[in-house]
């Protein structure tokens, strides 16, 4: 880790990597202040564009006296922890299997054949369609709700992982054979960190699918949940708890998905590229 | 003192008989399916002693790669037999160790790492095999190199490191495809003298492909010359040339001679016709 760093440092005399991260943070909180600016000119303007209306829309300043609201009634928390938890379950399966699948499927044309079908079948089925059968199908409405996360989660990161496995070189392979690495270790030597770079995309962007499926998941919870609280702000028209809740759940997705990424380059410290990305 | 130097030679001395006899007999090998099915190696039989470095010289997609590969294990022959000591070829195998045209080395592990992994699927400690990986790295002149990430390495040094790794497992024979035929022709003369210098120390049998005939000419004890397809060993030439070689032979009369009987046997007038450069293993990912 520490000499590439040092290759970067050398790479880049003049401009220190420090000054350069301080940069690109700035950019990037200015970026989100633009668009609060905009959506706050287009709102307190009532601006119509005719194809799209923002007359209705609420005001930052309104969103904020919702969430503002939210944080004192203290239902946040759990809210909070009820979304994490269902999010989190449902990835978690969905990392275990889409890798364990993805490994398979990547590996041998038989299991290809015999498993892809069914799963190919199921992909394009958006989360909404699962409700009705989910509820069917599970003994508790908290499982139902992490099947549909699961479900979110699951085929980028079985794809990712088929892709990463497929695309390795078979010379690397049957160079590890020939260095004397068994039938066993070649997934855990060669196949598992060969593949991973892929497997990591597939993470993050489960990670944020997941997040995706979490309303959808939420409507068939009772009583909280950030999905549960955005949609039952729907049913009462409370446009700014609307906004609240789609915040949230944008903010969460980002923050996880980031997470995983980070998680990603301490794990592959190899990638030179993709440790300033 | 004794103990130390004795300790620090990367190979314990030869005890015994010297390992790495090759024997060929008949060997067939068939690529391809059905309708393209087709022969790439045929009838070859030959002989390579312990310890001699032997190059396989022919055009391009003869079956040099084919033949090698079945040497190493990944392809299985259709008729006749390979034995590495008396025993017959059914796999892959630690005793005989592939050098590919790019390196294979693993881009997640360290140099050091990359070089001791033949000894981490032996089951040694850690501590062990990265003393024995050092002392490889030295032989090839990469030491200071250990902690560096192979694509921090320039094409001649990531080519010493594969050279480590596999020596690291002192096969009995070394297979190399065409090992410096991506590198600029100055790093690849001063490769060539670095395999003859290490070969000198680690004595180990070479199978060596190149379609580069000065490169056959200036490494082996013996040059196989194959036809084009279907592969067939067509000559033998003995190289005869005193070790250790210096660049010098390069302007003798005898290797211009020798030249002129390689260049006749590749019949290099016709042989321009583009063939897709494949693999045993697959279409080469890169061209
Ligand atoms: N997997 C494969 N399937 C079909 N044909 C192949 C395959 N690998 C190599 N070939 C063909 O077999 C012949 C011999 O290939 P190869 O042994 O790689 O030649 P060389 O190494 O001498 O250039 C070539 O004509 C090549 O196109
Ligand atoms: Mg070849």
């Amino acid at each position: 880790m520490s000499s590439i760093t040092e290759a970067i440092a050398i790479s880049s005399e003049k401009i220190r990597p420090h000054q350069l991260e301080v940069e690109r943070l700035v950019r990037r909180i200015s970026s989100i202040g633009i668009c609060v600016l905009a959506w706050h000119l287009a709102s307190t303007h009532h601006v119509d564009l005719g194809l799209v209306t923002f007359q209705n829309v609420p005001s930052p300043q309104e969103v904020l006296a919702a969430g503002w609201e939210l944080l004192q009634s203290g239902k946040i928390v759990s809210h909070l922890t009820a979304s994490m938890s269902r999010v989190f379950s449902g990835y978690l399966i969905a990392v275990v299997t889409g890798i364990a699948l993805g490994l398979i499927i990547g590996r041998s044309r038989t299991s290809g054949d015999t498993l892809l079908p069914p799963l190919e079948m199921l992909r394009p089925i958006p989360a909404v369609a699962w409700i009705p059968l989910s509820i069917l199908m599970f003994p508790s409405s908290e499982l139902s709700m992490i099947f549909i996360t699961f479900t979110g989660a699951l085929f980028p990161i079985l794809l990712n992982t088929i892709h990463g496995v497929e695309a390795i070189d078979p010379r690397l392979i049957a160079s590890a054979r020939s260095l004397g690495t068994g039938h066993g270790a070649i997934f855990t030597e060669v196949i598992l960190p060969a593949a991973a770079p892929s497997i990591f995309t597939g993470l993050s962007i489960g990670m944020g699918t997941a997040w995706f499926c979490l309303v959808t998941a939420e409507m068939i919870a009772g009583q909280f949940g950030i999905g549960y609280y955005t949609w039952a702000s729907y049913t009462v028209q409370n446009y700014a708890e609307i906004v609240v809740g789609m915040l949230l759940i944008g903010l969460l997705g980002m923050t996880s998905s980031l997470a995983i990424r980070k998680l990603g380059n301490a794990m592959m410290p190899w990638r030179v590229s993709g440790a300033n990305k | 003192m004794m103990n130390l130097l004795a300790e620090s030679s990367p190979v314990p001395a030869i005890q015994g008989q010297m390992q790495g006899q090759i024997d060929i007999k008949n060997l067939h090998i068939r690529l391809g399916h059905g309708k393209n099915e087709f022969e790439a190696v045929q009838n070859v039989s030959v002989s390579i002693q312990p310890g001699e470095f032997v190059c396989l010289l022919g055009p391009s997609g003869c079956g040099k790669s084919t033949l090698l590969g079945a040497l190493a294990g990944h392809l299985a022959p259709c008729s006749g037999s390979i034995q590495v000591d008396a025993q017959l070829v059914k796999g892959p195998h630690s005793d005989r160790g592939l050098v590919f045209q790019h390196h294979t080395l693993f881009p997640w592990r360290k140099v050091i790492d990359n070089v001791a992994f033949g000894l981490k699927m032996k089951g040694l400690p850690r501590a062990e095999r990265h003393e024995r990986a050092r002392e490889l790295l030295k032989l090839v002149g990469l030491a200071g190199f250990e902690q560096h990430y192979p694509s921090q390495l320039s094409g001649g040094m990531q080519q010493r490191v594969e050279i480590a790794r596999v020596l690291i497992n002192h096969p009995r024979v070394m297979l190399m495809d065409e090992p410096f035929g991506a590198l600029d022709a100055q790093t690849r003369m001063m490769m060539q003298e670095l395999l003859l210098d290490v070969w000198e120390r680690i004595r180990t049998t070479i199978l060596f492909i190149t379609h580069d005939i000065d490169e056959a000419l200036f490494l082996a004890d013996r040059i196989l010359v194959m036809s084009p397809r279907p592969g067939r060993i067509i000559e033998q030439i003995p190289v005869v040339f005193t070790r250790p070689r210096q660049s010098e032979i390069w302007t003798s009369d005898h290797f211009i001679h020798l030249k002129r009987r390689c260049l006749e046997l590749l019949h290099l007038k016709n042989a321009d016709f583009p063939l897709r450069r494949l693999t045993p293993l697959g279409t080469a990912p890169y061209p």
